[in-house]
């Protein structure tokens, strides 16, 4: 079990790996309120650009409308929250099976009826569109208008209820995406993983050689909106608010998965070098248009744009690959 | 409720679907032949409304004016783009040619925020709030022009498409790539004029929406799901299926809008959306592929 | 007689109303090497097919290993037994060479490692070994080929379907891949259909050949007799001659 994680990662990868890990989990101590806001965005994006690398990455399955599966399980936890005084830790149960099973329906409806590549897309898109809708209009969690929990002012932080300081929650999600990317390397090297990668290379080719490729997909998307909505329970309760309008929306979905395109889709490691890039430009943008005291609305994305062309121009397979070849962390074989 | 009043707002959303219709003709003559979604195309639209309101509030000339040379200005960006950034993406796969488009979608959005600000324009001619009666009904004056120009801008579209010899060679790229390549077609050529037609057609259509709607940078987005929306309802790459398609909308959302609340009104076009994904892929009026 | 593994029987099948196969019916020996030929549109590929799992038949039963087969998904048809190549190779581009196999092996267990050696073993034997750590898209036709049939073996079937698979290789690059059939056959008693355009491999390797000729059989029996068959000779040879 332990070995098939690091069989074949050379040395040096898992020194560089142990590395960056002592380094985040020494960050709190050492960096300011403000540098850990920004640790906990990076951590963030790198979770939930792992949970959608699942279905991309490794079964191929473009989703457009991963906001779908944050967006339900931040309702679903808080609901029971707000609604019955159910803690979080319980609550993210039923949010991971309410969002598994929308990914499910979709992903059923979409494999039963071979609709697969842009269509599927668009499905996503659609399905993500269409729920956002619906909860503007959803009395029970305030429809449009939003909903809200409790913010107290505690002494000290309460992880039962997922009330505290920045560091707790950044504690918690550091560990949530450490877990998550041995998962994903646990997932990638075992059967599934191959079976998966056949899938996204040649569907057709794989179940000649035995796969039962819609249930591969099926179990891809469990796995991908399942690990996406403990993204939603987490920014449900770090946020404490939400709005339909926001959390589905499709610019939402876009932001999740920039971070796994620009560090690469399918490799483990992209989505967690994408967020750090893709978090650090955008502050180190904001930085240089407030020193320079341009103000102007709009410029901050447009010079996010211009980096996302260049990447996607320049490193069609993302800054990880060549990274990983320059540096020699390449898994032998 | 009274039918005329019904039947009245029926119409109007029928004349506003056609110029729905023809946004999102553009994308599906560029999907039809490129092959590739364009997910900046409600953004396009947004560029060529900002030029309408620019043109009219600048030097006063009527949107319905401005559309010539809006389009002919969008025409020149869409073969540029195609030229300088999409072609080199034809064979890359499908979530890299869509991250391409959504970073233009993304500087073309904030540049717009940056240039207007985030609030709403519009256009007010003279004749904004004048009706005409059909029949029993009495509809918006500028409804039915746009309407009119866009079914003209679609037929004009059509026989360019069925008689011209660029335009049978465009057809000869998207049925058979490799056979117009071994014909000695310049299949990257015609690509980006493919392209500059799509995005003539979303220019039109973006001058004449500011007449209908007011414009802010944010709906960019919204139109782009929307004309997605349109042509997978029609067909993608069906030129009557994408005027269909819009008018079906149009009917959806001036309905809901009527029946049920005005924000409910995306959410009927969706769910017509999944409904002919699952049921009919190639969208009502589209070839099985 | 030895044992048939692979019984087609009095299969058809009809493309919006154009029948592509009629009543079709052909017999594979345990350890037997059959050909399907057929001039271009004569129905082979849509046979092949029915027995992949691509289709179901409209009509008649397929028998393997004394199971009834037909209708079976793909998925389905590689468990029972069967594996097949196909005509344009499919390689999963980005994988490796092994990766590739690696996929087939894991067909008959979920141990990566236990698929990583058979696939090594399988590789080994199509004398791919020096190639295992390229990435199948850098791969040249001929050994995407082998890789086809290597990933198909590696699913430990009984009963090998090659689809063409001296298509588009030189007569050096032909014989090779005859000679690998030959010893997988020889040694391992590997029983092979294939459907198959290039006579010389026809003639090398099968031990019957059986013809098809608009959707129906025409001939079939021992290489040399059927190509003295003047049935076949017209429909099939013949055009080959003109062309």
């Amino acid at each position: 079990m332990i070995s098939r994680l690091i069989d074949g990662v050379p040395r040096r990868a898992l020194v560089l790996l142990g590395l960056l890990l002592a380094g985040l989990l020494v960050a709190p101590l050492v960096v300011d309120a403000y540098i850990l806001s920004i640790l906990i965005l990076v951590l963030y994006f790198a979770y939930t650009g792992q949970a959608w690398n699942v279905m991309m990455g490794f079964a191929g399955q473009l989703s457009l409308g991963h906001s779908l599966y944050v967006g339900i399980a931040a309702y679903t936890a808080a609901a029971l929250y707000v609604h019955f005084g159910i803690g979080p830790w319980a609550g993210v149960l039923p949010a991971i099976a309410i969002s598994m099973a929308a990914g499910l329906v979709i992903g059923f409806l979409a494999f039963r009826f071979g609709i697969s590549g842009v269509y599927f897309a668009l499905l996503t898109i659609a399905f993500a569109e269409f729920t956002r809708v619906g909860f503007d209009h959803f009395a029970w969690v305030n429809g449009s208008g939003g909903f809200f929990l409790p913010v107290t002012q505690q002494a000290a932080s309460d992880p039962l209820n997922l009330r505290g300081s920045p560091t707790m929650f950044y504690y918690i999600l550091l560990a949530v995406t450490v877990l998550a990317f041995l998962f994903c390397r646990w997932l990638l090297t075992g059967r599934i993983g191959y079976y998966w990668l056949a899938i996204r290379e040649e569907p057709e080719a794989a179940q000649t050689l035995g796969i039962n490729v819609f249930r591969y997909k099926m179990i891809a998307v469990a796995i991908s909106s399942g690990m996406t909505a403990l993204s939603g329970v987490f920014f449900a309760f770090y946020y404490n608010n939400l709005f339909p309008e926001q959390i589905f929306s499709m610019s939402r979905s876009i932001e999740l998965i920039l971070g796994p395109i620009i560090g690469g889709v399918g490799s483990l490691f992209g989505p967690i070098l994408g967020a750090f890039v893709l978090t650090a430009l955008a502050e180190v943008v904001t930085e240089i248009m407030h020193a320079l005291g341009y103000e102007i609305p709009g410029i901050k994305q447009v010079f996010y744009g211009i980096c996302l062309l260049a990447v996607i121009i320049y490193l069609p397979h993302g800054i990880w690959p060549p990274l990983r070849k320059r540096l020699g962390l390449e898994d032998r074989s | 409720m009274p039918t005329e009043l019904v039947f009245t707002v029926a119409l109007q959303g029928i004349l506003t679907g056609l110029v729905y219709g023809l946004m999102a003709l553009g994308l599906s003559v560029i999907f039809g032949v490129v092959r590739v979604v364009n997910f900046a195309h409600g953004e396009m639209m947004t560029i060529a409304s900002y030029g309408a309101i620019v043109a009219f509030g600048a030097w006063n000339i009527d949107p319905l004016v401005a559309m010539v040379p809006i389009a002919v200005i969008l025409f020149a960006l869409g073969y540029a783009m195609q030229a300088a950034l999409i072609n080199p993406f034809i064979n890359r796969p499908e979530h890299s040619q869509f991250i391409l488009l959504a970073a233009v979608a993304i500087i073309m959005v904030n540049g717009l925020l940056m240039i207007f600000g985030p609030d709403a324009r519009s256009v007010l001619v003279d004749y904004s709030l004048d009706s005409i009666e059909i029949g029993p009904l009495l509809v918006d004056k500028v409804r039915v022009i746009t309407a009119t120009m866009a079914l003209a801008i679609t037929a004009a579209l059509f026989a360019f498409f069925k008689l011209s010899h660029t335009g049978k060679a465009i057809r000869a790229c998207a049925d058979n790539h490799l056979g117009a390549l071994v014909i000695g077609l310049n299949v990257k050529q015609l690509y980006a004029l493919t392209f500059g037609i799509g995005s003539a057609c979303v220019g039109a259509a973006g001058a004449m929406m500011t007449l209908l709607i007011d414009t802010t940078p944010n709906i960019g987005p919204v139109f782009t799901l929307q004309a997605f929306v349109i042509v997978i309802i029609g067909g993608l790459g069906s030129m009557p299926g994408a005027l269909l398609g819009g008018v079906l909308i149009g009917l959806s959302e001036a309905m809901s809008g009527l029946f049920f609340a005005p924000s409910a009104k995306t959410m009927f076009g969706v769910a017509i959306l999944i409904l002919v994904l699952l049921f009919r892929p190639q969208g009502l009026l589209g070839r099985k592929a | 007689m030895t044992e048939s593994l692979l019984v087609v029987d009095g299969i058809s099948k009809s493309f919006r109303g154009l029948r592509a196969v009629s009543q079709a019916s052909l017999v594979v020996p345990q350890g037997g090497i059959v050909s399907l030929i057929g001039p271009n549109g004569a129905g082979k590929t849509t046979c092949f097919n029915m027995v992949a799992g691509v289709f179901r038949p409209d009509e008649g039963s397929i028998t393997f290993d004394g199971r009834r087969i037909e209708g079976l998904r793909p998925d389905q048809i590689c468990h029972a037994g069967i594996g097949r190549t196909f005509q344009i190779v499919k390689p999963f581009k980005e994988l490796t060479a092994l990766e590739n196999v690696i996929v087939g092996a894991l067909r008959a267990t979920s141990d990566v490692r236990q698929a990583r050696r058979k696939a090594e073993a399988v590789l080994d034997q199509l004398g791919m070994t020096d190639k295992r750590n390229q990435p199948a898209a850098q791969l040249t036709l001929p050994e995407r080929k082998r890789l086809e049939v290597a990933r198909a073996l590696a699913t430990e079937p009984k009963l090998l379907l090659l689809d063409e698979v001296m298509a588009g290789l030189r007569p050096t690059e032909t014989d090779q891949m005859v000679a690998v059939f030959r010893e997988l056959n020889a040694k391992h008693g590997m029983t092979i259909l294939l459907i198959e355009h290039v006579m010389r491999a026809v003639m090398a390797l099968s031990q019957q050949v059986v013809v098809l000729h608009h959707g129906q059989v025409i001939a079939s029996g021992a290489p040399e007799d059927v190509v003295r068959d003047p049935a076949v000779l017209e429909c099939y040879l013949g055009e080959e001659v003109e062309a």
